[in-house]
């Protein structure tokens, strides 16, 4: 990971999504490896409950809302979640979160055990950036990087 | 030191074995690389909830494939009918259970565990549970009850094989190191 620079004074925040509890042990250990500050739920709904989505019925709600709780909870920079989900799945929230104005920069990645074609498609032509197969692996994870570094703004650069 | 070179020699060759005979799959391998001085029993970690949440799937899906069965019978005894009538409905329900299986067990929800199941599995390398929970998925989908209950058996057997296998090596591995 060593990019000839001093230490970053802020991790990047990784929101994790999964109903599995081995898969959400295995996600965690690999994005603290990658040394991104992370967050884990296991449902779609305490995700958009995290990222103040819940009362979107009303979109004027929504965005004085969320603007006022992005002030006070923590900046979230990519968000990575299983598909299969009950309740909400991982389209839905990808789909919600797309829809936000305040979040719809936010780059989402999708995580399946299922390699179905169409389900890749709908994926990304809904906005998601990358489409990982379970079991995820590092090699998965490090894939994610391009991305967060793309949502950087440019005065806020580390000297790259 | 030279009986924990054959320990040693032991262990290789029987974590060998396991992924000649496809118990364990690269995955194992990925989840070994995950622990580091860091973080030491991420391994032994992640196979204990493995093995804590396989008993309670293994539990919901024998539960999932039995509970139709129960409820006919409950309800009749509750009519409290004559005997003569009982035996008539006991039999009649019989017959309609017989034909009617399929529309009586949930497979979508049993579906629902044994895609848990697979997902799991593969997330440790247990690649002949895995395996087993895809076949059984077939089943699932054909609305085959019979092949679900005997596959089912074979998944609790491969589950139970690979525990096992799977518990001794870590218990000698960390004896070793």
């Amino acid at each position: 990971m060593a990019m000839g620079r001093v230490s970053l004074e802020k991790k990047f925040h990784v929101l994790a999504i999964d109903d599995s509890i081995i898969d959400r042990k295995l996600i965690e250990r690999l994005l603290k490896i990658s040394s991104y500050q992370v967050t884990i739920m296991d449902s779609g709904v305490k995700a958009l409950e995290f990222l103040g989505l819940l009362d979107d019925d009303n979109g004027s709600i929504e965005s004085t809302f969320t603007s006022t709780t992005q002030n006070h909870q923590e900046k979230v920079d990519l968000i990575i979640t299983d598909y299969s989900m009950p309740g909400i799945t991982g389209f839905d929230l990808l789909k919600k979160i797309k829809e936000s104005k305040s979040l719809k920069n936010i780059p989402v990645v999708i995580m399946s055990s299922e390699n179905v074609q169409s389900r890749i498609n709908s994926c990304l032509e809904s906005g998601a950036e990358e489409f990982l197969l379970k079991p995820v692996q590092q090699s998965d994870v490090n894939k994610l990087r391009p991305h967060l570094l793309r949502g950087m703004p440019e005065s806020n650069s580390f000297g790259y | 030191m030279e009986v924990v070179g054959q320990l040693q020699k032991q262990y290789v060759d029987f974590i060998t074995s396991l992924f000649r005979e496809a118990y364990l799959d690269d995955q194992y391998v990925q989840l070994q690389k995950l622990q580091d001085d860091s973080n030491p029993e991420f391994v032994v970690e992640v196979v204990s909830i493995f093995f804590e949440d396989s008993e309670k799937l293994l539990n919901d899906l024998a539960s999932s494939l039995l509970v139709s069965i129960s409820l006919f019978w409950v309800f009749i005894l509750c009519l409290r009918p004559s005997l003569l009538l009982m035996v008539v409905l006991f039999f009649l329900l019989f017959l309609f259970q017989l034909y009617s299986q399929q529309q009586v067990v949930d497979f979508k929800k049993v579906d629902g565990y044994v895609h848990q199941f697979k997902g799991s599995s593969s997330s440790v390398g247990a690649q002949r549970v895995k395996n087993a929970c895809v076949t059984l998925r077939n089943f699932c989908e054909e609305k085959n009850l019979d092949g679900c209950s005997r596959y089912l058996n074979l998944v609790k057997q491969e589950f139970y094989l690979v525990k096992n296998k799977l518990e001794t090596l870590l218990r000698v591995s960390i004896t070793l190191w």
